[in-house]
Order: structure tokens, then sequence, then C-alpha cells
């Protein structure tokens, strides 16, 4: 089964050895290869496009349906809204009532980043993007509020290309 | 040299010499401590260096995961499952989606079945190459640690690029895995199928793992001081094993073969010809050779599986809100620490009625008193360590 | 001018103010440099960098950035504590480094003092390291302090044998007890004493590695069991003047085994007239191979159980020093 004893006395301390002298001439004369660590902040991996770092919102698509802040285990998205008129488009036509956020915060604080609110809105107002640079010093300052949510739709990528 | 139980015992009650009268101590190895593996508190009563019994407590790690579950809906509960065990992510989740789906009776289609497995698979390499990272850590060697990361950070990155979380993928959804999600607002939604290059990437990664195993048991199998230090230590035979409920690689390091995957058909586990690692003496260093031994028969699995993955949808058809008809079922599966079961009574709301959680460290580790009684203070970080619990699991 | 200086080197006042400043000051600097070595070499054996922001690409000034950081710290004494003993503690451990100095020879006439005694006072004051670890680990009030403090005290007398008992093999080749002697007569016989006393060369490193309770050796400190064993106490400066009393001492240490086994400052192609100012350049070469040697030991090794580590000593390498001792005296008398 296992037969780790056998050789000479000490033969598996020598392999030991072996294995970390070996690896520290690798990581010092092909650190192409082996080295393993990036001195972030100065290099910095770039993370997959699927990545769950933040949460984006799309203020327009977005019709208060409170779906997401309902189905939050967390319960950390805070929505407030109202109704508004809207002029027609065409005189004498309907009046258009549409709702319109005046609140729209999500608490990094609290969030458990597992994704639900991102796949039970039906409007699509809601999209991941891999940014995750956004400690604060502050926990008040995790609080990201809709201005801060629409300006990280620039940072959500592409869909990646499926296996064939 | 290898001392049975029994003799363990009497040198326990034996005091040291006749005319030396030492004081017993009681020791508190707290539950800030660098190897408890997680918030475990131990009262020792020790003479000297050997220990006369060791007393745990634990439930510093207790979140309540039960009573939350009486109150989360199913989504929100496949949210929160894979942090009991947070270690091997995952795994956690697939005994409740199971379980759901067998109240429901809803067929799972097969691509999501093999991807399923596959991503398991992974966790369980990911949660033993933990082990291998902090048990030689404990024994006192530092550079296994680093090389066993280094290779979980591939399965990691796996895990990354097809689910989006690298220890808490969220992965799962009733009826099979995440079909679609946004991906902008000028984009359709596209399916979160495999992201092309991960099959490739992935044969890849296993190679490198199975060099990695290779490298492991150079640098840790054959030391003489890892020897000494582990073999004939915590002895647990099979009778006592059994006794106490032990499962997974320690049960399996006693010499029963006895796997869950083999048993249960919870995933198309027959379909892949894999074997089943066994130890010869129940000692600490068995259950480490078993623990890498699964590592490379999981990364077997995973290389079978990739190769044969049919095509086709990634979900059943399930309704938008997920009520499930009353009933009451228990699933268990092959966790890498061991067997984890949900015993779920559901009464065809919303969110369960009950879900009891049967995590497999909390059994692991209730050997802890008979185990330890009569050795020496180091001896109980190395058997500790080589149980492999994880607070989070043991506490829920 | 050059006169004007010797002159006054030559006052024995100003010349011994001058060796306990040089002395003062070698001690930080091979701390912090054989610290950086340790961190940058066991980097590069786990894949990674090492220090590497703290003064530029290299990032040499990690230590002395440590340094001013254990500096600055709280000086905190455990309420329970025994306040003499705890803070004398380590001035003790610091006093059996530093006092190994003065007999380790760096060329033939650059040592700060030839002792005719030279390795046997070495050896003696080596022993006082001992006591501030025992002290250590009892005056600070805490079980896992005084576990470490024991099983210290346990292991350090326990390799004290076996040091002394490798050492006598070359003692008994060389004649002399003297540490520039012992040099000299490998000069004169022209080769190092290494090649026939190989046994003792390896229980010297050993018992050496033992006495700086380093991995494999390391369960008075333990940290994975002990938190820091009888350091856990320790912050700020007093855990500086350990942790430099350690690196200090690999050197020291590792200097004693190239002067005894492997040559000292001679190399078998030098002639005498260059040695004088080679003679430091090919010690430290030496120094530096041997505790190039210790950290790769310590980086690979897991650490060795009490009793295993006593078995070890006793009925081990203490034998083995003694047949040694017979074999090479036998053959003294014969050849």
């Amino acid at each position: 089964m296992a037969d780790e004893r056998r050789g000479f006395p000490g033969r598996g301390m020598l392999k030991g050895l072996w294995v970390t002298l070996d690896t520290m001439f690798k990581t010092i004369f092909v650190p192409g290869k082996h080295l393993r660590t990036v001195n972030y902040p100065k290099v910095k991996e770039t993370p997959v496009p699927r990545a769950r770092g933040v949460i984006a919102l799309d203020q327009e698509a977005c019709t208060v349906c409170m779906l997401c802040a309902r189905q939050c285990p967390d319960w950390c998205i805070y929505i407030e809204g109202h109704k508004e008129e809207q002029a027609p488009e065409t005189p004498g036509g309907r009046i258009k009532v549409r709702a319109t956020l005046d609140r729209f915060d999500i608490d990094y604080a609290l969030c458990m980043y597992c994704g639900i609110c991102v796949e039970v809105c039906p409007f699509d107002a809601l999209f991941w993007s891999p940014e995750y640079e956004y400690s604060e010093e502050k926990m008040g300052a995790m609080l990201h509020d809709k201005d801060r949510l629409q300006d990280w739709l620039h940072t959500v990528p592409k869909a990646p290309g499926l296996e064939p | 040299m290898t001392i049975d139980h029994d003799t363990l015992r009497h040198m326990s009650e034996a005091s040291v010499s006749v005319e030396l009268e030492t004081a017993e101590m009681t020791l508190n190895i707290g539950p800030q401590h660098p190897s408890t593996h997680g918030v475990l508190r131990l009262v020792a009563r020790v003479d000297g260096e050997r220990v006369h019994d060791v007393r745990p407590v634990i439930g510093y790690m207790h979140r309540g995961y039960e009573k939350l579950s009486e109150v989360r809906s199913y989504p929100q509960i496949t949210a929160l499952l894979n942090r009991i065990d947070w270690v091997s992510g995952y795994a956690n989740e697939i005994p409740f989606m199971v379980a759901t789906e067998k109240l429901m009776e809803i067929e799972v289609p097969e691509r999501a079945q093999y991807i399923r497995l596959i991503l398991t698979e992974m966790a369980r390499i990911s949660s033993h190459m933990v082990f291998m990272a902090s048990y030689p850590l404990e024994l006192g060697a530092a550079t296994p640690l680093f090389f066993a990361l280094r290779e979980r950070e591939r399965v990691l990155d796996l895990l990354e690029s097809v689910t989006g979380g690298r220890f808490h993928p969220n992965f799962n959804r009733i009826g099979g895995v995440k079909p679609i999600a946004g991906a902008g607002p000028t984009q359709k939604k596209t399916p979160q199928d495999l992201p092309a290059g991960f099959l490739m990437e992935t044969r890849e990664a296993m190679d490198q793992i199975l060099h990695a195993a290779d490298q492991l048991e150079d640098l840790v199998a054959g030391n003489e001081i890892i020897l000494a230090r582990t073999k004939g230590i915590g002895v647990l035979p099979l009778e006592v094993a059994a006794a106490f409920g032990v499962s997974g690689p320690n049960l399996r390091a006693s010499g029963a073969a006895f796997d869950l995957r083999k048993v249960d058909d919870y995933l198309p586990y027959d379909r892949f010809d894999f074997d089943v690692p066994t130890g010869a003496n129940g000692d600490c260093w068995d259950r480490w050779w078993v623990r890498l031994q699964e590592i490379r028969q999981s990364a077997r699995i995973i290389s079978q599986a990739i190769e044969g993955i049919p095509s086709g949808p990634l979900q059943a058809k399930v309704p938008k809100v997920i009520k499930v008809p009353a009933g009451e079922t228990y699933v268990r599966a092959e966790n890498p620490k061991g067997e984890m079961g949900y015993y779920l009574v559901s009464d065809g709301g919303q969110g369960p009625y009950r879900l009891k959680i049967r995590s497999a460290s909390f059994s692991n580790l209730s050997i802890l008193p008979w185990i330890l009684e009569g050795v020496l203070v180091p001896d109980i970080i190395a058997i500790m360590g080589s149980l492999d619990f994880v607070l989070g699991d043991v506490d829920r | 001018m050059p006169e004007v200086v010797l002159d006054l080197f030559s006052n024995f006042w100003v010349s011994l103010v001058g060796k306990i400043l040089l002395v003062a000051l070698m001690i930080p600097l091979i701390g912090m440099v054989i610290g950086f070595a340790e961190m940058k070499l066991s980097a590069k054996m786990q894949n990674r960098v090492g220090p590497y922001f703290a003064g530029g690409r290299w990032g040499w000034a990690q230590l002395i950035a440590d340094g001013v950081k254990f500096f600055q710290k709280e000086d905190l004494i455990p309420t329970d504590a025994d306040r003499p003993v705890f803070k004398t503690a380590p001035i003790w451990v610091l006093v059996g480094t530093v006092a190994l100095f003065v007999v380790i020879p760096f060329g033939p006439d650059l040592i700060f003092r030839d002792l005719d005694v030279g390795i046997f006072y070495a050896l003696a004051i080596s022993s006082l390291s001992t006591i501030g670890v025992l002290v250590a680990g009892w005056s600070s009030a805490n079980k896992y302090s005084l576990m470490g403090g024991l099983r210290a005290a346990g292991q350090l007398i326990a390799y004290e044998l076996p040091l002394i008992l490798a050492v006598v093999g070359s003692v008994i080749l060389a004649g002399t007890m003297s540490m520039t002697g012992i040099v000299e007569a490998q000069i004169e016989s022209g080769y190092p004493y290494v090649i026939f006393q190989f046994v003792g060369f390896a229980i010297f490193m050993i018992a050496a590695l033992a006495e700086l309770t380093r991995i494999p050796f390391d369960m008075p400190i333990a940290e994975s069991e002990l938190v820091m064993g009888y350091l856990t106490e320790y912050s700020g400066f007093r855990f500086l003047f350990f942790f430099l009393a350690e690196f200090a001492n690999m050197f020291t240490m590792s200097a004693i085994a190239a002067t005894l086994f492997l040559g000292g400052y001679w190399l078998p192609g030098l002639a005498e007239s260059q040695l004088a100012y080679l003679g430091p350049i090919v010690l430290m070469a030496k120094v530096f191979v041997l505790v190039f040697v210790m950290i790769w030991f310590r980086w690979t090794f897991p650490r060795f159980r009490q009793d295993q580590l006593q078995s070890l000593a006793w009925k081990w390498l203490i034998p083995l020093a003694l047949l040694n001792i017979l074999v090479t005296a036998t053959f003294k008398v014969l050849l």
C-alpha cells in the first residue's frame, strides 16, 4: 500500500531537502514559470469576467418592483420610489405613470455576494462586475447609493464565450 | 513505537516515579490558538507533558443555520449553505439540492449533473489541499503550506471562471445549475455555461495537481521526522470509529472501504472509474495518506468527466416561485470532511419547515476525548490536525 | 598619521573601548543580514519573493524597519510576572551570545582576545543562554511559557553534551584549545579537519541547531502549539533582544564550526601573507554556507517531539560522539 520507508535511513529527509533546494533555484533563475506571487499593488491580476466583485445598477431599467430587496437573504438593499406622471407622447393621449427611484442603496458591509438580486430582477437592471477595490475606512461608506451603483456600470464586462 | 490505547491509559494513571510527586495542571488550549482549526476550546488536564483528559468546548461559532433555514426561502438557503464548511464550499449545497429535487420529483438534466460532479470534485481537491497545507504546518514544516496553496489556487481559479465565486459559488439551483444571467444593459442574457477554454484549462490543472501531489509526497511522506510524529499516534480502531459515527477519510484510514460516492446515487459517480483509498492502521499518517490519494482520485474523476460532458439544458423546468410539496426526506453525500446529510421536512411552503444538518466534523470531533487520553501535549496538535474538522461545520 | 593611530590603539583602554564598540556594532548588523537572508531564501524556497517594498526593489531595509517597529512598541509586562527576572532574561541570552564573539578568529591576528582555552571558554559561556531561556519561561506567569521554558531547559541541557564531545575530536587533532592555534594546526597539516572528523562535524551542527532552538528542534518555541513558548509574553524591544540573539548565535555557532572543522580563515591555496586581509572574507563565506544550511533545514523539516528529541541526544549523539573521541585519540596516538 504505502511503501514510505524504503531505502536507507534519512532518505526521506534528503528527498525533502532536494525538493526545497530545487524550488529555490527554479524560483530564482526561472521566475516567469515558478514565481507564483504578484507584487500587489504594483502589479494586479485581472479577475475573470464572471467574478463577483460589485453590483452595478441601471437606473433606466429599474421599475421599483422591489423583488431584489425582498429576495436578498441579508436585507441589504434599501429601495424607495415614487410614482411620476409623464406627459403623453401625442397630445390627447393617455397619461403614463412611471415609477422612479428615490433611493437604491446596497450596503456592501452586509452583502454576501450571493447574486440572488441580480438573478431575480425581471428587468435586467442589476449586473455583476469584477471590480473589487472599493474598501473604505468607515463602515458607513460601504453603503453605495444609486449614483455610485450607476457608475459601476461601465466596468461590467462582456460575457465570456462558452464552450462549444 | 506503537502503543495501543490500553497501555496509554495505564501510563496516564501512573506517576512519573516513586519519589517525585507532580501536580496536575489545567491547560486551556483556548478558543484563540494557532492550531485549533477555528474557535475550539480544549480544557486539558495535563501532568507535565502527559494528558490525563481533554474536554472540548464548542459552540463559539454557532450561527443558527437550522433556525435561519426556517425563515428563508429555498433559493436564499442555497446561498447560505456553502458557508457551513467554508473550505469545501460547493460540496455543501449538493445534498440539499438533491433532497429538494427528490421531494419535488424533478429530474436533473445530464449536463447539469456532470457539471455538479466536476465542481464537487474540485471542491474536494480544494479542501484536501487545505489539509495538506495546514497539517505539516502544525507539525512545524512551513513549506508544504505554500506548495499546497499554490496548487489550490489553480482549482479556485477554475471554480471562479465558471461560477464567479471561489469559496462560495452559489451555482446550484433547484433542478440543475444556474442557467442564465445578465451581462450588461446592452447585451442579451447569456447562459452561465462552462466558459470557453475551461476544458483545456481543467486538463492542464489536473496534470499540475498530480505533479504537485507527487511533490508533496516527496517532501512530506517519507520524511523521518513526520513518520516519527505521526506513525502510531492517534490510532483509531475501526469499531470505535464506527461507534462514534466518524466518516469520510478518517473512517477510511481505519480500514473501511466505505465511500458514499459508491453507495448512494446522488450524482452519477457510477459512470467513472476510481478507487477508494484505505489505510492500514488508522493512525495520523494513514489519515494524511488517504487524503493525498483522494486528491489523485479526484483528479482522475475530473479528467474522465470532462471528456464526456453531454450537451443539453442546464436546468429542469421549475416554476419561478419554488414551493416544495409536503413531505420529508434525508439525503446524504460524501463531503470532503465526511458524510454530510440534510433532513428536510417540508410543509408545502416557500421555505422548509425544518432543515436538520448532519455535519461531518461534529461527529469526527466527538472522538477527541477518547483518542486524546494519555497522549503527550504535542500529540494533541498532531491528532487534532489529522482529523481535519472545521469549526463552521461543527457548530453550524 | 598611521603611527599616531597605532600608538593610540596600543593604549589598552582605547583598544578596549574600540573592541567593545566594534562588537556592539557587529551584533545588530550581522543579525540583520542573516535575518534578511532567511526571509529572502525561505521565500524563494516557497515560490515567493520575500521582502520587496522596504528600501526599494530588494527590500533590504525590511529588518531595519522591523527593528524600529519593535523599539517603539509598548513595554508590556504581565501583572503576575516576576518583574526583575522578566526584565533580565533577554540580557542573559544576549550576553551568552555576545561573549562568544571574543574568541572568533577572523584572521591570523584579527581576534578580539586569543585565549589559551578559547574553545573551552566558548562552550562554557554559551551555556549562559540556557539560564536566560529558563527564567524567561518561568517568570512570564503563563502556563504556555512555563511549558516552553521547561522544554527548553531539558533540551538545551541535553544537547550541551554532544556539542562539547563533538569538539573534543578536533581539539585532540590540533593539540591545543586556543582558536587561532586550531586554525594554525589545520594550516600545518594541510587539510581541514572535517575530512576525518565528519562525524564530529555532523554532531556539532545538529547540536548547534538544538542549542539555537531552531526547527527541527524548536519544541520550546513550537509556534503552532504553544503560541510562542517561552517568548509568548515578550513584546517590543525585549523580543528584539531574543530575536537578535538567535541570529547572532547562528553566526557564532557557524563561525566556531567553520574554525574547528572547515579551516577557519584559511583556504588551501592561500599564502600566509594573504591571510591577513583575505582571512575575514574566507571565514564569512564559510559561515554563510553553514547559515544557509541551517536556513534550508529550518524550512524543510517539521519539528521533533520532546521525547524523540531527548532520545536522539542521549541514545544516539552522545554514544556516537564518545566513539568519535575514542577513534580519534587512538589514531592520534598510533600515527
